[in-house]
């Protein structure tokens, strides 16, 4: 395990004392960027992070999983394709499949390295305008029953930054037919598509709920001040910064049990 | 790595320089001149082996030595308090000034030009401007946390604007993205002066506590000296002698070979490992390999140490074994350290390299013989003393004189001019000048480029474009944090070089006010043409001196910069840009002032005055004019305007604030009601009436030290109080208007939001997909 380096301290926030006990684990791989933010956000949530590192050969305790975003190994070659072989991976993978299915969270990179290591199915290809874009991003959530969606309600909708170069989410028709039938498309892009993703797809589970992939960041949105609202023109009304804080309350909540 | 192929070099030794005195020599074609050349042989005491000619080349080059601009540079130095030299640090010299921030924090910051690079070569050009200048941040110790990027192109319609546009933007983004540092803003400026010679200047700020600050300097007899990060490959061979030090010419070959290629993510792993490395206390003194490389590290760290360095080329990790010595000391291959390392320390150092699968080699050591000793293979191959070459180059009192030209110039004002025919008046002219204004190339929104950038990587942005400066939150316990703004006007510095230089600081210190921060250091980036042309060299002259008297007077010092010369296409140099830099500290982010209004009912407050002041403005440029003289600078308007701006945002008197710069009012109300989309209904007769200008100037004069902000109403006698008792011009013009959608100025005709906005957005998707 390693230490990841922050900037200033952990900000103390007066969240629900039973969820500190919530230990979630934050991967680092060579080239993560979000994985500070990440932590920021389960701390923020009222849990606590633990950095993981993708050399470990144990998870250790954690209670759940996060996988930030970043440009892992360079995404060189497919994005998420070298990551997958993390020896810490092989580690989530058992857990998210196990009896105890270990929620699993993949946030942009993170969701990216969730299909390659075909926990999530289809695959992410290159933005259909060919650039990276950074956005403040409509979504309506679609499930609001999967470990990561449950303080939210079905048909929602959130505002939370996007940022990504290859975030084209693309699948077969079967598959995405029954990614539908079974209640598993979690988040659709609301009022503009930024990628191309078939069907407005944001962001999608497994079969269980336990693992959650999206190419937004909810880990952007947690902090008034901090999210949606810097740099965007052209939205009236009160700010909405805070619209992603619920994917970390809800693996908490749904960590400790029991009703909030 | 020694292989076969190395081996079969005919090295040229120093014992082989000293018996064969009459082997030619190329270093013209390194870019020495006849007396430079003549110099090296005068301090060595024979001719220079190849790769001794190779070193001195690169770093006696204009990029390198700063010879045509030391002189003058010398000013910044000159020119300080000891008030200014309060908070500072580290100043000028290091790879980057470190400021105090107080709580036990320091942040560190510096403007760098990649100009030559990026016109060759525009990806990889601007991708590793970005690379540069985050090393440099590393470098002191700190962890980057933000960068920004100051962009001139040639003309919007011009065929090649489109390819280095769209090259330097993807670069920027495509390097910086993939490092996680937020780009938070930067300038977008077209000019066809910019054809040949765009300007891709790029800006780091890191932070770190005091006790981490690293120098570059090898001391400690014994101590070792390890190269880390990427391998040395053949690319940017001649990058700052031959690229960044000479004037393009189309009679001569390509030098695109003579650019850097980009590696981020292995910057990023470099970052990582750094600040390990940092934590962990294991290095004495670490370098960034940027311009001439290795010639450069090496030369620097020993130069800065206390002792000498000796060094075994071939244990370089080459990319290619097939490059000679001289190539190696030249390379400029990107994501490379150079750092010195305690005997005690050496496992420790390998055991981070190792978990951040980070190559490294053990060049050598850190001697007491004050000489810089490089061996191939065991023989000595360079043997200089290493203050010689870092430190001790050629210093030119370059001629220079105002240009004949300057008075003609400066008398063809644009006020009755042939372009300033048809000036605008009715209510429908105004509104459609309005529109122009705002949906013109230089004023158009900047959303097209800063989409493909992420702002929010590190969850501490607390402001970006467009804002009137980046904020950043350095201590999340606390809200300390950092504002920047990076500004720079080649139109009023080529009218008028000394005033030009101090309103591109005058504007970067008034964004920062604007912000809430209270500006505390400065980095420029000195964009100029060849120092070689008299007129050049005057505007260059002008504007140093203009700048460190206004730095004095404003009380902030210059902690590090950069000068980029040679950007000129033949004989036509661009317009002289002094690219200024101003950090600002904001004791709570929390506190920051955007640019834009929401609260319905809030007074809108013009502070300052407006005069007739059109020559060099955007108006003017759109009309096709430049001549006359820029706005005039008022320094102590401008920090009493700045006083006014820091406590309003402190004591929470004012919602919202920007500044008026280039499009002078019109700019700035439409820039602030587009921010949030919320309107406002003005009227300017009061002001027109005191200030004596008509409704046309009273919008598009450029005159300076003023700001528009909106006040809360519980607020309002407070507010005008302050201003009172300070004795600044304050008026209120007007109110925001959250309903309506639009933008009402009594006698132009009515504004709709929707239309400004599409007008504004419109330009650059026009011009470039």
């Amino acid at each position: 395990m390693t230490s990841i380096p922050l900037i200033g301290e952990a900000v103390a926030v007066a969240a629900e004392p039973r969820l500190a006990g919530a230990k979630i684990g934050v991967v680092t791989f060579p080239g993560t960027l979000d994985d500070r933010d990440a932590a920021r956000a389960v701390r923020l949530a009222g849990g606590t992070a633990v950095s993981l590192w993708h050399a470990d050969t144990e998870l250790g305790d954690v209670d759940a999983v996060i996988i930030p975003g970043g440009f892992s190994y360079g995404d060189y070659l497919r994005a998420g394709a070298i990551s997958r072989f993390a020896p810490l991976m092989s580690k989530i993978i058992d857990a998210a499949n196990s009896e105890a299915k270990l929620p699993v969270l993949g946030i942009c990179n993170g969701f990216q390295i969730l299909t390659e290591s075909h926990l999530l199915p289809g695959s992410m290809i290159k933005n259909d305008h060919l650039k990276f874009i950074c956005r403040d991003q409509t979504l309506r959530v679609e499930n609001a029953n999967t470990a990561w969606t449950v303080d939210y309600t079905d048909g929602q909708e959130i505002i939370v930054p996007l940022k990504n170069q290859d975030g084209q989410y693309i699948a077969d028709g079967k598959t995405l037919d029954a990614l539908e039938a079974e209640g598993r498309v979690v988040f659709r892009y609301v009022g503009f598509n930024p990628n191309g993703s078939r069907r407005d797809i944001a962001g999608i589970s497994n079969a269980a709920g336990n693992v959650v992939g999206l190419m937004p960041h909810p880990e952007h949105a947690v902090e008034t001040g901090f999210g949606p609202e810097v740099g965007l023109s052209g939205s009236a009304g009160a700010p909405r910064d805070t619209d992603g804080l619920g994917f970390f309350t809800s693996v908490l909540t749904k960590i400790v049990g029991g009703d909030k | 790595m020694t292989t076969e192929t190395t081996k079969k070099f005919n090295i040229d030794t120093v014992e082989h320089a000293a018996k064969t005195p009459d082997t030619e020599l190329p270093w013209a074609e390194l870019g020495l001149k006849q007396n430079e050349f003549d110099e090296i042989v005068k301090v060595l005491g024979r001719r220079p082996t190849g790769a001794e000619l190779a070193m001195y080349s690169v770093m006696w080059s204009e990029h390198c030595s700063y010879k045509s601009s030391k002189n003058h540079l010398r000013q910044f130095g000159e020119k300080v308090t000891e008030e200014m030299k309060k908070d500072m640090l580290v100043g000028i010299g290091e790879n980057a000034g470190v400021t105090n921030l107080g709580d036990g924090w320091a942040v560190t910051f510096k403007i760098e030009s990649h100009n030559s690079p990026s016109f060759v070569e525009p990806y990889q050009g601007a991708a590793t401007g970005i690379g540069g200048i985050v090393r440099d941040i590393i470098s002191m110790g700190a962890r980057p946390v933000a960068v920004m990027d100051p962009l001139r192109f040639g003309a919007i319609d011009h065929p090649d604007t489109a390819r280095v546009m769209h090259g330097a933007v993807a670069g920027i983004g495509g390097y910086g993205n993939c490092l996680g540092l937020p780009n938070i803003g930067g300038e977008m400026v077209f000019d066809s002066v910019y054809q040949g010679n765009p300007l891709v200047n790029a800006l780091a700020v890191g932070v770190m506590r005091h006790e981490d600050i690293r120098l570059a300097n090898a001391s400690g007899k014994g101590n070792k000296v390890v190269l880390f990060g990427a391998r040395t490959g053949g690319d940017g061979i001649g990058g700052a002698s031959v690229l960044a030090s000479e004037s393009f010419d189309d009679t001569k070959p390509s030098k695109r070979p003579a650019v850097q290629v980009g590696d981020p993510f292995a910057e990023k792993v470099l970052i990582e490992c750094c600040l390990e490395l940092f934590k962990g206390s294991l290095v004495e003194g670490i370098q960034d390999l940027g311009a001439a490389g290795i010639s450069c590290a090496t030369s620097e760290l020993a130069s800065n140490g206390d002792g000498g360095m000796e060094v075994e080329l071939t244990s370089v990790l080459l990319r290619d074994p097939t490059l000679t010595p001289g190539e190696i000391l030249m390379s400029e291959s990107q994501e490379r350290m150079m750092a010195v390392v305690t005997p005690e320390n050496i496992a420790a150092f390998e055991a981070v390299m190792d978990k951040w699968a980070v190559e490294y080699s053990w060049l050598g050591e850190v001697t007491d013989t004050g000489r810089l000793i490089i061996t191939w293979e065991g023989e000595v191959i360079v043997d200089v003393d290493p203050r010689t070459v870092a430190h001790d180059g050629p210093v030119y009192d370059r001629p220079f004189a105002r240009p004949e030209w300057q008075d003609s110039v400066q008398a063809n004002s644009f006020t009755g001019s042939v372009e300033d025919a048809g000036r605008p008046s009715a209510p429908s002219e105004l509104a459609a000048a309005v529109t122009e204004l705002v949906a013109s190339p230089n004023m158009c929104s900047k959303d097209w480029i800063t989409k493909q950038y992420d702002r929010y990587v590190g969850g501490n942005t607390a402001m970006a474009y467009p804002d009137d400066a980046g904020v950043v939150r350095v201590d999340e316990e606390t809200g300390l944090g950092v504002a920047l703004a990076t500004d720079a006007n080649g139109r009023y510095t080529y009218l008028e070089p000394y005033q030009g230089a101090q309103l591109a600081l005058a504007e970067a210190y008034r964004n920062v006010a604007t912000s809430g921060a209270v500006p505390m250091a400065v980095s420029d980036c000195l964009n100029f043409g060849s120092p070689e042309d008299p007129d050049v060299m005057w505007q260059l002259a002008e504007a140093i001196r203009g700048l460190s008297d206004a730095c004095m007077e404003l009380g902030i010092p210059v902690t590090g910069g950069n000068v980029s010369l040679y950007n000129q296409t033949g004989t036509t140099p661009i317009h002289p840009s002094p690219v200024v830099a101003v950090l600002g500290k904001l004791d709570d982010v929390a506190r920051r002032t955007p640019s834009g209004w929401r609260e319905d009912g809030q007074a809108i407050y013009l502070l300052g005055t407006t005069a007739a002041e059109l020559d060099g403005s955007e108006w003017s440029n759109l009309r096709g004019h430049l001549g006359g003289l820029p706005p005039k600078v008022d320094l102590a308007a401008e920090r009493a305007l700045g006083e006014i701006l820091i406590n309003a945002s402190r004591d929470g008197m004012v919602d919202a604030a920007h500044d008026l710069s280039e499009g002078g009012l019109a700019a700035a109300l439409v820039e602030s009601s587009l921010r949030y989309g919320v309107g406002a209904r003005i009227a300017l007769e009061e002001l027109m009436e005191r200030d004596g200008v008509d409704l046309f100037t009273a919008l598009f004069s450029e005159s300076q030290a003023r700001a528009i902000v909106s006040v809360p109403r519980s607020e309002e006698v407070r507010f005008k109080d302050m201003c009172t008792a300070r004795g600044f011009a304050h008026l209120r013009i007007g109110v925001v208007d959250a309903a309506g959608g639009k933008l009402e100025i009594n006698g132009v005709n009515e504004l709709s939001l929707d239309a400004l906005r599409e007008a504004h957005e419109a330009t650059l998707p026009k011009y470039f997909g």
